[in-house]
């Protein structure tokens, strides 16, 4: 999928960004629950605000002669108290004090806890113990306890109340601040910072603080309507607000007393406290789920099982070519992000024949990925979606069966290896488990036959010991034996092709050797097809028959390795491989391509590497360049291609 | 008489952990720099290669003043640069700067790259508003990029174009020597040769010195006048860039050059499965690379082979009691 992203992120796009992507607000309104919790809070803060101008009769005065009037009575649209106030008055002077008190409650524990945090993470070692260990004893008391002994010592009054409100969710801020900054401050950007000269100060507050923001306005949203209720907690056991000042917990405790005989006098301001905490509630999540960056990512949204194919027209009966195990054709594969599409693969043929090893080489974003996603499905949807081209497997429509049948397939005639063996394997399961898991999904054998099977596996990878190495969990393995192990694991189903996506890139070179020479022999002795996506020529040498260079999202050279390395005929592949230093010529002068690939969502209309390149014509521009026959089992997409006379000159 | 090198360090080492617990129990320590001497002389490239875990990016720390040697001696310019990064950490800025291997993680997602280039000529050179002005947009021009992205965010930057705003602020206090620590290894191919070739042209330009640290091969072959190789900690080989590329004399830089993928080459030589790391908690007595040595005998295993000059070859030096012969 980092294919995708990339793609689908270009940097400094040449025009303004006119996304589809709706800006943060429009997020939040997208949410329905959110939204309603606005329009609530909006409406309470709105009346509260204009409390001293409504024309609302005075809450303190007392009239014992109307006590305890009914909801709707005249002049009372909610009645009166047991002292004949007008209960909708003191409701909204209530919410009043209520939102204060709670709103700056959480201003002071976000801008105490903030700081502790702040200071804890970024100092670490003896001050983040001595910071947290303080913050750990305030928590250990019971919060209640603690809010009642602090204005137990300062008197009861509301101003105290809210102190000890703020206290006591102080930790809850540094807690949640620190984790962050304590990440942050491992970060490059602040090392960066001090080679630039910045104090410590200047990068706690100029550095990291911006980067915590967005948390410390998440828990803030999350706390305000707590805070509401706790104030309202103290009220109503007569530690706040002090009468005849009204609050709404102090008229939730007065209506205490008369719940029988008169029950609005507390279910009213109990209904207040709801709606205000709820309201609030609602649009905490609501903010949380726009700027939390672990949602933004995309988390929110569940892909299905399998990308959806959506192909305009029926294909025809297509027959597979004779040998190839693998056969696709026309393959388009597209990501739609609001109006834009991304057309991050444009019509990809590959064939892949028993025991041959297919190279895919190109530049991050070039779609290498999600060509080789799209076989087995397992292209995201949304956003992702198939919309031309077969994929035949033995002669079988991929995009065609049943979701069972890909099932089936998937790990067993086709499988996959990735780039970082570390995060496919789950870290708290043995690797024994994992293989014998693997194992028995595709086929049905008892535990003690598959775990045999397991260290058979095991040794084919060529792992020592291998009866020891099932009880291992990932993270006691070497990156090299962690990817012998997923290989393993590849190998579970007797595949018939096995996709290999970088799967040396995150390994050192003399670690690269051995699995490269391992995946070699494996497809002599089993006669595996090797689907093999890179961006190394070097690596391309080592195991691939033969090479398809991929550029924005269409292969522009197809060939034999050999010949595709000696002799180009794409000025794209030449450049690609003149622009990479090679071992034993240190002399070699780097050939830098200009300028960059063009983002898939705005595709030109001709050569997609015209722009970039230095043989390009008029004739490039005009149209779509079809893919051609250039010798034997070779062909280009070019119309001006170096040819090996050119080449030699 | 040779001119006095730039930068030497003499026997520098760094362990982490360490120490004892409160209770008076051992802590674990790990020896990620171990006896580390070298020199880098003035205007030229030292190339340092090795594997992940080999201590290169901790030596490349203790060079720019981010982390403090456990031990040794560090001399940048004649100056004692441990003690002045443990005093004033800006006064060695201003001569050793560090380009970071993750060019979008190296800049504050929440700053302009106006704000993030001005930040070392205020707080190292304390330029006024004018004079950084025109130090700005020189350092643009510097590395090849439009005065008009000063006011851009890092995000909407390519890789590329990102690693170039890195090498600006390394650049934007003058200093004399620049570590780069895996500058082109998170870039795309067609990136790399980009940046390659304009630290190239700044290296004349400006009169650098360069500590490259990477470890790819070929680049480090490409753009090194002399090359380091480390392996667990400890230097295991050290010369000219030719002489060691050309004739590797120990075991573990003839498997690296032989491991390593070139177009055109066919079959990659690889090890036995067997073969891995020493434990760092438990470092072997001699040799680190004696178990996967298939030349390694008793003498390995019982010390340390020094680093010693070739013999026939004098700024080439190897620490192995049976290298391989000179070709």
């Amino acid at each position: 999928m980092a294919e995708a992203s990339t793609a689908t992120a270009p940097a400094a796009r040449p025009r303004k960004r006119s996304s589809g992507r709706p800006d943060n607000l429009g997020l939040l309104l997208n949410n329905r629950l959110a939204t309603a919790g606005l329009a609530i809070f909006a409406l309470i803060v709105l009346t509260a605000l204009l409390a001293p101008l409504l024309p609302l009769p005075d809450p303190d005065v007392t009239a014992p002669a109307d006590r305890l009037l009914r909801p709707l009575s005249e002049g009372h649209l909610l009645g009166t108290d047991a002292l004949g106030r007008d209960i909708l008055s003191r409701l909204v002077w209530g919410s009043r004090v209520s939102l204060a008190v709670g709103i700056s409650a959480t201003l002071i524990a976000a801008f105490f806890g903030s700081l502790i945090g702040l200071v804890a993470g970024y100092a670490g070692g003896r001050v983040d113990t001595l910071l947290m260990r303080g913050i750990d004893m305030v928590m250990a008391f019971p919060y209640i306890l603690l809010a009642l002994a602090i204005v137990a010592v300062l008197g009861p009054g509301l101003l105290n109340a809210l102190y000890a409100i703020a206290v006591v969710n102080i930790p809850f801020f540094a807690r949640n601040i620190r984790g962050i900054a304590l990440g942050l401050s491992r970060r490059e950007f602040v090392d960066a910072a001090r080679l630039s000269g910045k104090s410590h100060a200047q990068i706690l507050f100029i550095e990291v603080l911006p980067n915590v923001l967005p948390v410390i306005i998440i828990t803030m949203s999350t706390t305000v309507g707590w805070m509401i209720l706790e104030t309202a907690g103290l009220s109503f056991l007569g530690l706040g607000a002090q009468p005849p000042q009204a609050d709404l917990g102090s008229m939730l405790g007065d209506g205490r007393k008369i719940l029988f005989t008169a029950p609005h006098v507390s279910i009213i301001p109990g209904l207040m406290i709801f709606a205000l905490v709820m309201s609030i509630n609602l649009i905490g999540d609501g903010v949380r789920d726009v700027l939390d960056p672990r949602l933004k990512s995309g988390a929110l949204t569940r892909p299905v099982a399998r990308t959806a194919v959506m192909r305009d027209h029926a294909p025809g009966k297509f027959l597979p070519s004779p040998g190839a195990v693998l056969d696709v054709r026309g393959l388009r594969t597209e990501f739609h992000f609001g109006r834009e599409i991304f057309h991050a693969v444009g019509g990809v043929d590959m064939r892949l024949g028993q025991g041959e090893c297919l190279g895919i080489v190109g530049e991050s974003g070039s779609g290498k990925s999600v060509a080789a996603m799209s076989i087995m499905g397992l292209v995201p949807t949304p956003p992702g979606r198939i919309t031309q081209g077969v994929a035949l497997l033995d002669g079988e429509d991929l995009f065609s069966v049943s979701d069972e049948r890909v099932r089936q397939l998937r790990g067993s005639a086709v499988s996959h290896v990735f780039q970082d063996p570390l995060s496919t394997l789950h870290p708290l399961f043995t690797i024994g488990d994992q293989l014998i898991e693997a194992i028995q999904a595709h086929q049905p054998l008892g535990k003690a036959r598959a775990t045999e099977k397991a260290a058979e596996l095991l040794k084919l990878v060529r792992i020592p010991n291998p009866a020891e190495r099932l009880k291992a969990y990932p993270h006691e393995l070497s990156g090299g034996m962690r990817q012998r192990v997923c290989i393993a694991m590849a190998l579970a189903g007797d595949a018939r092709i096995i996709i290999a996506d970088e799967p040396t890139t995150a390994l050192d070179v003399t670690v690269q050797a051995q699995v490269l020479s391992l995946l070699d022999a494996l497809r002599r002795e089993n006669n595996t097809g090797i689907l093999f996506i890179t961006h190394d020529f070097g690596v391309v040498s080592a195991i691939c028959d033969r090479v398809a260079v991929m550029y924005a999202g269409q292969f522009v050279e197809t060939g034999t390795t050999a010949e595709i390395l000696s002799s180009p005929a794409h000025p794209y592949t030449a450049k690609l491989i003149d622009c990479v230093p090679v071992l034993g010529q240190p002399e070699r002068r780097l050939d830098a391509i200009e300028g960059r690939p063009p983002v898939v969502n705005d595709l030109p209309v001709g050569c997609r590497f015209a722009p970039r390149c230095p043989r390009a014509r008029e004739d490039c521009r005009t149209g779509p360049i079809p893919l051609t026959r250039f010798g034997a089992g070779r062909e280009v997409r070019c119309i001006h291609p170096l040819t090996r006379e050119a080449a030699d000159a | 008489m040779p001119e006095a090198p730039l930068l030497s360090i003499e026997q520098a080492e760094k362990v982490f952990g360490g120490g004892r617990t409160l209770f008076g129990r051992m802590r674990p320590a790990v020896h990620a720099v171990q006896d580390v001497s070298l020199e880098v002389r003035r205007g030229e490239t030292l190339g340092v290669v090795g594997e992940s875990g080999c201590g290169k990016s901790t030596l490349a720390r203790l060079i720019v003043g981010l982390d403090a040697p456990t031990g040794g001696r560090i001399v940048f310019d004649g100056r004692d640069l441990v003690a002045e990064a443990g005093k004033d950490l800006r006064r060695l800025s201003r001569d050793v700067q560090y380009v970071f291997q993750d060019p979008v993680a190296s800049l504050n997602p929440r700053k302009t790259i106006r704000t993030i280039l001005e930040a070392p000529l205020i707080h190292l050179l304390g330029l006024d508003r004018t004079a950084r002005e025109s130090r700005l947009s020189e350092l643009m021009d510097a590395v090849n990029l439009a005065p008009e992205f000063l006011d851009r965010y890092p995000h909407e930057f390519s890789g590329g174009q990102a690693q170039r705003i890195g090498i600006a602020r390394a650049l934007a206090a003058d200093p004399k020597l620049i570590v780069l620590d895996e500058p082109v290894s998170a870039l795309d191919v067609s990136v790399q040769a980009q940046v390659l070739n304009i630290l190239d042209g700044l290296k004349t330009r400006f009169g650098l010195t360069y500590v490259f640290i990477s470890h790819d091969l070929s680049v480090v072959e490409s753009v090194s006048d002399r090359v380091a190789v480390m392996y667990f900690g400890r230097i295991v080989e050290i010369g000219p860039a030719r002489a060691v590329f050309g004739s590797p004399r120990h075991p573990y830089t003839h498997l690296l050059l032989q491991s390593a993928p070139a177009p055109g080459r066919r079959s990659l030589v690889s090890e036995d499965a067997e073969t891995e790391l020493p434990d760092p908690y438990n470092p072997p007595p001699g040799c680190a690379f004696y178990a996967r040595c298939p030349r390694g005998t008793d003498m390995c295993n019982a010390r340390q082979p020094p680093l010693d000059e070739v013999a026939g070859e004098t700024a080439h030096r190897a620490a192995c009691f049976h290298p391989h012969e000179g070709r």
